[in-house]
């Protein structure tokens, strides 16, 4: 293990971390909300802090697989335990575990809450909130590629760790003009969102953090009643849409900037999640007809929750706790199958559903056929042996986790339903749940131990598992 | 430069490292998964899984936007056609690996009529280098530089040998050579010695000059061992038939011990001036029989880098006076030096070499006041060639007179196809070309090198 290197490139990942608490900073400033000192300070000792430890490069700059998993591993640990600072320091969130709590949820893009009203924040607070979401979306450390080259060759290992999905394609050679690209189109469609929703009329505070909490699938609200306070129809159509294109992979838009139009249409993971999300809206519309005056509402409500929940943002424009148990039996397993590889939402990734039901499929043919050799392809292209199987062991140990999970955490004695469903959310970065931690309610109630546990499912699903499993195996930090 | 890369083995790999290291945009196409998701794992490049002459492949690696193809897989003939696809679709220049002689020698027509900048025959390189390192038996390696015109021979200085310990202005007062000590490294580091520079025993220095005036300095230092005139090389490949050509026609006598039957009488049509052995060049018999103790040079070209060090150690302690082995793994070729073992040569390094020189020379010549550029000692030195216009602030006045930066070196002077190694009486003229040797990577222009 190269440790210094490991060291050195986490100082530069505080650096950056530093720099960007400067934006909240320049929030309390303007809104004078009393939090300035606390995020200046915390930036300048920030920068400083890792000033002192990147300040001797170290000789061996070469990292392997083994240094990237780990890297990746504690850049989100310490970005959170970091980024959970301000919330104590301002009091906003007293205990240090619970701001932990949020600030996990905000960096891997859950947007499951501690906060019972969270309107009395300061500006901020809120702001800062918000902001981990973006950052998180996109990845932590694509973004600090994007400005300082760190590792050379290697860093294929790094980018693999962070974007999710089964497979990582590069656009370009360089990773540099990748991380650079693929910011470029993020910056770019946040851009034209926040402009939408201006014209919408929400106000310009609003219409950022709300922006941020899409781009990054997030699904922290700055109102009590998330979306639903707007109450515009408008507002629920740019924000219902915007989620589903932030579900998308980012590769797919860099193919229609190169007008690429065709791959981008023929493209199977794209399809098959609009096609999920067509006949999800569907099912639940007619499922709640009865609820809402006409099928418009009905279905501005079922599109919006739909969206919200495959793309594991977590926005709610009404209380879905209280619609059919259909209904809510399709969102639950919306949370599971999770938005598109490539892109800023969370969940199993529709890619891997696709490989994953085809396995099935030819496993069925060969019973029938012993002698058969099917390959299994995927947009035209035949998927490696490897892949399958990394894709298999993938959804064991997510299941294995999930239950495990599920039992500890069912010691705070709550109903089954809120114990799963919280997991559930957490585990696929979605945010609410049913039952207790429902839209309306909040993970607040929950023992420490609940919360760590919970911390670490986000986590855990943001990273699709391994690099933060990695950091408990001996073996990697044994010395020889 | 945006460079695709056809073909991931051995000249593909270190092409990779090497081109990427320096900054270039790289596309990996090989046909094997395995290979490509290796190659992007452990350097920052984009690999492409396909067959590399196909039109669809070409298309998704954008050959049409990139500046260079480079066509290194096993066959000829896919290189080839991966260089006419390239060439259609738009690349600017194409490179294609060609060993086959038979297409080697129509190398005029697919330059001028089927559009490849460059073919290079990994085997017939390394037989040009080797006929270089016979040509300075005392030389540890014969490079060259400003396209071939200048020569350049790395020494060894021995303890006790005649440039211990001596300056190298008492060296050229000593000698009265006219050839120039441009590069010294000691352990890791590489000088530009000026005229106090003091050797040391272990050093390795760098001579530049013309062929005649090398000569004469190696004679006065009393390092010029015997002319070769009798050439030992054991195996028989494709190397040894370029090689044993070639010497033959400079009057030597080649001896090949080849274990082969077959291959043995194909060699004997082809080669009638060179001595045939069917026998096995590894057995220790065999090469006394054939008389390995008379021979001026020995020369390991068997397909197995094993057998290659075994018996050039062997040769080695005979005493004969140059061995090379041909090494196909170069990682582990800094261990052999240290049992005796100082001239190797590999094909696929030659050939990586040779491309990336290339390279350089056509990224060089672009722009700045740089006319081409090549790197020297393992690339820790450079050669840099500018020409002396009206707006150089030194022409016309004797080197002597003008200060230098340190680590700065005017090796060569080039006028109207003349060579000058210049010393303090000398001076630039415009339209001179001139080649600066320097540790310092920022030269950009002639004027560049005044203190």
């Amino acid at each position: 293990m190269n440790y210094r290197m490991i060291v050195h490139i986490l100082g530069k990942i505080v650096l950056v971390e530093g720099f960007l608490l400067l934006l909240p900073f320049a929030v309390s400033l303007i809104y004078a909300d009393g939090c300035s000192i606390v995020f200046g300070a915390l930036a300048a000792s920030l920068v400083l802090v890792s000033a002192l430890v990147t300040a001797r490069a170290p000789k061996n700059r070469v990292i392997y697989a083994s240094e990237s998993f780990v890297i990746v591993g504690l850049a989100w640990v310490l970005t959170s335990v970091l980024g959970a600072l301000p919330f104590t320091l301002s009091g906003s969130i007293p205990s240090f575990i619970d701001a932990f709590f949020e600030t996990v949820s905000g960096f891997t893009t859950t947007g499951a809450s501690i906060l019972t009203n969270v309107e009395i924040l300061p500006m901020s607070i809120l702001f800062w909130r918000s902001f981990t979401h973006w950052i998180g979306g996109m990845g932590v450390l694509v973004f600090v590629m994007a400005i300082i080259p760190l590792a050379g060759g290697h860093s294929m290992h790094l980018m693999r760790a962070e974007v999710p999905g089964p497979t990582v394609g590069k656009l370009v050679s360089r990773f540099q003009s990748n991380a650079k690209i693929l910011y470029g189109i993020y910056i770019g469609i946040s851009v034209l969102q926040i402009i939408l929703l201006l014209a919408g009329g929400m106000p310009l505070f609003d219409s950022l953090v709300n922006t941020f909490a899409t781009a990054g699938t997030g699904g922290f609200s700055i109102k009590n009643t998330s979306i639903a306070a707007y109450n515009s129809a408008y507002i629920d159509g740019v924000i219902g849409i915007f989620m589903l294109i932030f579900g998308i992979n980012f590769n797919l838009f860099y193919l229609l900037l190169t007008r690429k139009f065709l791959q981008v249409l023929k493209n199977e993971e794209l399809r098959c999640y609009l096609a999920i999300v067509a006949l999800s809206v569907g099912a639940i519309t007619l499922d709640i007809l009865s609820l809402y005056e006409n099928v418009g509402e009905a279905l501005r409500y079922a599109f919006f929750q739909v969206s919200s929940i495959i793309t594991t943002t977590g926005f709610a424009t009404d209380d879905f706790n209280l619609w059919p148990n259909f209904s809510k039996t399709v969102l639950v397993i919306l949370m599971f199958f999770g938005a598109c590889a490539g892109s800023t939402g969370g969940g199993l990734k529709i890619s891997r559903l696709v490989i994953m039901a085809k396995t099935v499929l030819r496993e069925i043919k060969k019973t029938a056929r012993p002698r058969s050799i099917i390959s299994i392809k995927m947009e035209g292209k035949p998927v490696e042996d490897s892949v399958v199987n990394s894709t298999n062991t993938y959804f064991v140990v997510y299941m294995v986790i999930i239950l495990f999970s599920v039992l500890l955490i069912s010691i705070d004695e709550f109903d089954l339903v809120t114990n799963f469903t919280a997991v559930v959310t957490c585990f696929n970065n979605v945010g609410p749940g049913l039952s207790v931690v429902g839209p309306t309610g909040n993970f607040s109630e929950f023992s420490m131990l609940s919360k760590l546990i919970l911390s670490f499912d986000m986590l855990l699903g943001r990273l699709e598992i391994f690099p933060i499993l990695m950091l408990f195996s001996p073996s990697l930090w044994r010395k020889k | 430069m945006r460079i695709v890369i056809v073909g991931d083995g051995k000249v593909g790999k270190s092409l990779t490292e090497q081109l990427s290291s320096e900054g270039h945009d790289i596309v990996v196409i090989d046909s094997n998964p395995n290979v490509i998701s290796n190659v992007v794992n452990t350097h920052d490049v984009m690999g492409i899984c396909g067959n590399g002459a196909s039109y669809e492949v070409q298309r998704e690696a954008e050959v049409n936007k990139a500046d260079m193809l480079i066509a290194a897989t096993s066959a000829d003939e896919l290189n080839i056609l991966c260089c006419l696809v390239a060439k259609k679709i738009g690349a600017k220049h194409t490179i294609a690996r060609v060993r086959n002689p038979e297409y080697s020698r129509q190398l005029a027509f697919m330059r001028e009529e089927l559009g490849l900048s460059m073919t290079i025959n990994p085997e017939l390189a390394a037989a040009n280098e080797i006929s270089r390192m016979l040509r300075f038996p005392s030389a540890l390696k014969v490079d060259f530089f400003a396209r071939g015109r200048v020569d350049l021979v790395e020494l060894k200085v021995h303890a006790g040998g005649s440039l211990e310990n001596q300056t190298l202005s008492s060296l050229s007062k000593k000698y009265q050579s006219k050839a120039l000590i441009c590069a010294v490294q000691r352990g890791e580091e590489v000088h530009i010695p000026s005229g106090d520079f003091i050797l040391r025993a272990g050093d390795k220095i760098y001579v530049t000059g013309s062929q005649v005036e090398i000569e004469k300095f190696f004679r006065a230092i009393g390092v010029l061992k015997q002319k070769v005139r009798k050439v030992m090389i054991v195996g028989g490949g494709r190397i040894a038939h370029y090689l044993a050509r070639q010497l033959s026609e400079t009057g030597m006598k080649v001896k090949i011990i080849e274990i082969d039957r077959n291959r043995c009488i194909e060699l004997s049509d082809a080669l009638p001036k060179a001595e045939i052995i069917n026998g096995d060049g590894s057995d220790k018999d065999v090469l006394l029989e054939e008389g390995i103790a008379e021979t001026d040079a020995f020369i390991a070209l068997t397909g197995i880098d094993e057998e290659n060090i075994i018996v050039s150690v062997y040769a080695t302690l005979l005493g004969i006076n140059k061995v090379i082995a041909k090494i196909n793994r170069g990682s582990f070729s800094d261990i052999l030096t240290t049992i005796g073992l100082d001239s190797l040569i590999s094909p696929k390094q030659i050939t990586t070499n040779q491309i990336i020189r290339y390279v350089r020379a056509m990224q060089n010549s672009t722009g700045d006041g740089v006319v081409a550029l090549s790197r020297i000692v393992d690339g820790k030195a450079e050669a840099v060639e500018f020409t002396a216009s009206p707006a150089t602030k030194f022409t016309g006045i004797q080197l002597k007179d003008i200060t230098l930066r340190p680590n700065i070196l005017i090796a060569c002077i080039f006028r109207r196809n003349r060579i000058i190694i210049p010393g303090g009486a000398d001076s630039i003229e415009n339209g001179d070309s001139v080649i600066i040797v320097t540790t310092d990577r920022t030269l950009r222009d002639l004027n560049d090198i005044l203190a």
